[in-house]
């Protein structure tokens, strides 16, 4: 097992230079720099704003400029937070992100398995129209719909919740409505996944195996069909968790929220070349980090894949 | 694992989530009097030297004092300055600080205190945007460009610790009116020498103003509290101000209906007829000095040594039409480049023709486009460039369906990130047509009369007229008001005639505002100072 990893991380550093390397040259060649605001008074103003941040070398030294203080853990100032670094800022941000992306995936694993669950039970009836009927819903509607129809009702009309913010950080009003509306498209695809794993694994032979022998349905369920009905669920966990974690574009902005998935939209209007770079980057660590842990996860949970 | 054990782990992910989640701040009667302003984007630094945008302007006006302040009307009023005395030849000017001001950490706050910071603003090192307009004080742009590396033969002085003294290279009417921009603000020397760039995080910055700075929390709010060593505390009446960085127009009015903010930053365009409607009484405006206009490209075909192509383009376009029925905010029609709401004693020069009526206007362009060379058979094919952006948008589908209706121009509209924009301007080359807005920075006309002097960094449609440069120049080297006014009036003029810009309108800054808050009124160069406003109570 720790063999796996280490390779596995070892394997990951070349995709991280391809990144870091690819982000670099296509913010660069992006048209118009992070100082240029439509005001440009004069010229030496202007050379000034880019030798203090050394944008005025050729690409190739700013280049290793960037790798060598990245090899230190260091991404550099942000141009347009120019009160905080780079680090500062991903250290603010994730925390925020961290904790509704992993509450808005817990809502999204409980709630759709479940439903997923009781639509494969009660295949082809009322109910399970129902559940395909939402996620079908839930998929269709985008949150860039979903999260102002959620604000506009609970927070605008029947003022039960705020309506956006992030209030100091740790009051639970301010996060009901983002972590609804990040879980809503998750419960549906999670719904989804489970439904159909779990017909297709009720018709395995070792299901009827378990009916023969005796055992009741309920451990039956959830002793053996659970457990074959949940692989292709965690394999889907595993991006959805890295891309719900690093931040909701859309959800955080609707919502004012201060998580990373705002610098995402915000660095990359503005030409923050060091902010795109360091999220671009700390956003592929995490992808690698979850792809590894769903590997893992895999072998626990399906001995036939078993521990290579 | 099976099932039911994943289940019970999810179940403890979520209960851990919940109890941390539960740890509620209650709303405490400690906070006192709160003022909740919506604040547009997140500010790029509340560093004075290091900031270029009104959103940051706005924060820092409320954390730092400068000399003086502008009123509503753009008055120059005493603030931490409590009188000044200009010499007969324009040239020197004396301010004389208020007796007994201190930082909010106890320290004096000294003429000194003011001399670093004129110096900071001017350092290469620093490279603060707004550095140009210091350029009047003697030997600054020299420093500026690096052509002095001493900071101390900068033209300001501080013979004694109330007073300071600036000297010009030449007469700045509006040097006072310039003196409320942030870039004038103090900062505390041993502060920024202690944390350097980070000087400006809540717990690091000393400030001089009616609030200090208490939280600052990226992309979610800036907490300032009241600043009880502020020479002027007794008459603030506020205890708490928080900013919140919402960019969405139409977010920021949800939470404004929603209760959670007392005054907004902007209206949704697409919301004003529903406020008008519902909360009639909460709707603010103020004119702002602000030209939104159409820029050609003067050093291309078809627009370069072309001047009646551009008039024709100028007279068919319908301003009242655009104002009245696409914008629906009471915005002002613009036929003049200097907007009406920055210096209350210059009169804009307006377009020679602007009071014909439509129909003539467009007989006359039509006459105009025929002598530039195009007709039916041979329509003029142009690209308009302009921002992303839904009211740009809509003002450019507007001016090119009345470019097709009067003279059949054909205009494809591209909308460009405002970057991108930005570098095809600078560059001129895939440039013809393109959609701005400009901001005065002081309520003076040269703010926006120097950005059309030949070569200027800002002189995007590349305009050159040699009267024009020496009408500015003449104006820039006048010490009489009066005949400066007059000199600038000639040069605009000349701008006009020569149809390098198409003025369209001077926006109105639309704003809402609680009914419980008294006392706030952004002035035509938004400026904005918390102390000045009462929250009654609700």
């Amino acid at each position: 097992m720790l063999s796996v990893v280490i390779k596995r991380v070892v394997g990951a550093i070349p995709t991280l230079f391809v990144i870091i390397t690819l982000t670099f040259l296509m913010m660069r060649l992006t048209p118009g720099g992070p100082f240029d605001t439509g005001r440009v008074a004069s010229p030496e103003v202007q050379a000034n704003l880019l030798h203090a941040y050394h944008l005025d070398e050729p690409l190739y030294l700013q280049y290793f400029r960037y790798l060598k203080d990245l090899a230190q853990g260091d991404f550099g100032p942000s141009f347009t937070s120019k009160d905080f670094t780079v680090t500062q800022l991903i250290r603010q941000g994730f925390p925020v992100s961290l904790q509704l992306g992993l509450s808005a995936m817990a809502l999204a694993i409980v709630v759709g398995l479940a439903l997923g669950t009781f639509g494969a039970l009660r295949r082809n009836q009322v109910a399970d129209h129902v559940v395909i009927a939402f996620s079908l819903v839930g998929i269709i509607i985008p949150n860039f719909v979903m999260a102002p129809i959620l604000t506009l009702i609970f927070g605008v009309t029947l003022q039960w919740l705020p309506a956006g913010g992030w209030g100091n950080g740790h009051q639970l009003a301010y996060k009901i409505l983002p972590v609804i509306a990040l879980a809503l498209p998750r419960i549906s695809s999670i719904a989804r996944l489970s439904r159909s794993s779990m017909i297709e694994a009720m018709q395995m032979p070792f299901i009827r195996t378990a009916y023969a022998k005796g055992l009741p349905r309920r451990l039956v369920l959830l002793r053996h069909a659970s457990r074959a009905a949940i692989l292709p669920v965690v394999s889907y966990l595993g991006p959805a968790t890295a891309g719900i974690i690093t931040g909701s574009i859309i959800v955080e902005q609707v919502f004012s929220i201060p998580g990373i998935g705002r610098y995402f939209v915000d660095a990359a209007i503005n030409r923050d070349y060091t902010l795109v770079s360091g999220v671009v980057i700390f956003y592929g660590c995490i992808i690698v980090l979850f792809n590894l842990i769903v590997d893992i996860l895999y072998g626990v949970l399906d001995p036939r894949i078993g521990r290579r | 694992m099976p099932l039911n054990r994943a289940i019970l782990a999810m179940g403890a992910v979520v209960a851990l989530f919940a109890a941390d989640l539960s740890m509620t701040e209650a709303a405490r009667a400690d906070d006192g009097i709160v003022l909740r302003r919506g604040n547009a984007t997140e500010p790029e630094s509340l560093d004075p030297a290091r900031s270029d945008t009104v959103n940051a302007a706005r924060i820092q006006e409320d954390l730092l004092e400068g000399l003086i302040t502008l009123d509503p009307d753009n008055h120059p009023r005493p603030a931490a300055a409590e009188s000044w005395t200009i010499s007969p030849d324009g040239l020197t000017y004396s301010f004389t600080l208020r007796s007994g001001l201190v930082w909010s950490d106890g320290s004096p706050l000294t003429a000194e205190d003011f001399v670093y910071s004129i110096r900071r603003a001017v350092d290469p090192a620093i490279a603060s945007t707004y550095a140009y307009m210091l350029f009047p004080i003697v030997n600054a742009e020299e420093i500026v460009k690096g052509q002095i590396k001493d900071l101390a033969k900068l033209g300001v002085e501080a013979p004694d610790p109330r007073t300071l003294r600036i000297h010009l290279k030449r007469p700045t009417p509006y040097l006072l009116a310039e003196m409320a921009h942030h870039n004038f603000l103090p900062v505390n020397r041993a502060n920024v020498e202690k944390f350097g760039m980070s000087f400006t995080q809540p717990g690091n910055l000393v400030s001089n103003g009616a609030f200090v700075l208490s939280e600052w929390t990226p992309q979610a709010r800036i907490v300032m509290v009241k600043n009880p060593k502020y020479w002027d505390a007794a008459n603030v009446h506020i205890d708490k101000v928080i900013f919140y960085p919402i960019s969405s127009p139409n977010e920021e009015f949800n939470r404004y209906r929603a209760g959670e903010l007392d005054i907004t930053y902007i209206v949704p365009n697409s919301q004003i007829d529903f406020i008008k409607k519902t909360m009639p009484a909460e709707l603010q405006s103020e004119p702002q000095f602000e030209l939104n206009y159409l820029g050609f490209n003067l050093t291309k075909p078809p627009f370069a040594g072309n001047p009646k192509l551009r008039q024709a383009l100028s007279m068919v376009i319908d301003r009242e039409a655009i104002t009245g029925k696409l914008m629906r905010d009471g915005s002002p029609v613009a036929y003049s480049v200097v907007p009406p709401a920055g210096d209350p004693a210059y009169t804009p020069t307006k377009i020679s023709w602007s009071s014909l009526p439509m129909a003539e206007r467009i007989a006359k362009a039509k006459a105009l486009y025929a002598e530039a060379g195009y007709g039916p058979d041979h329509p003029l094919s142009i690209e308009f460039r302009l921002q992303t952006d839904e009211d740009a948008r809509k003002v450019a589908i507007a001016v090119a369906s009345m470019w097709q209706t009067a003279l059949g121009v054909k205009t494809s509209i591209i909308n460009e990130e405002f970057k991108v924009l930005v570098a095809h301007r600078h560059e001129k080359q895939v440039l013809q047509v393109f959609y701005d807005a400009w901001v005065g920075d002081y309520p003076d006309a040269s703010t926006f009369l120097d950005m059309f002097i030949s070569g200027s960094g800002e002189n995007d449609p590349g305009y050159a007229n040699p009267k024009y440069d020496a009408l500015i120049a003449e104006a820039a080297g006048t010490a009489d008001q009066a005949h400066r006014r007059s000199l600038l009036q000639q040069a605009e003029g000349i701008l006009l005639e020569d149809n390098a810009i198409i003025p369209t309108y001077n926006r109105v800054e639309l704003y809402l505002v609680k009914p419980y808050i008294k006392g706030y009124r952004p002035n035509p160069c938004s400026y904005t100072y918390s102390k000045d406003v009462t929250v009654l109570p609700h």
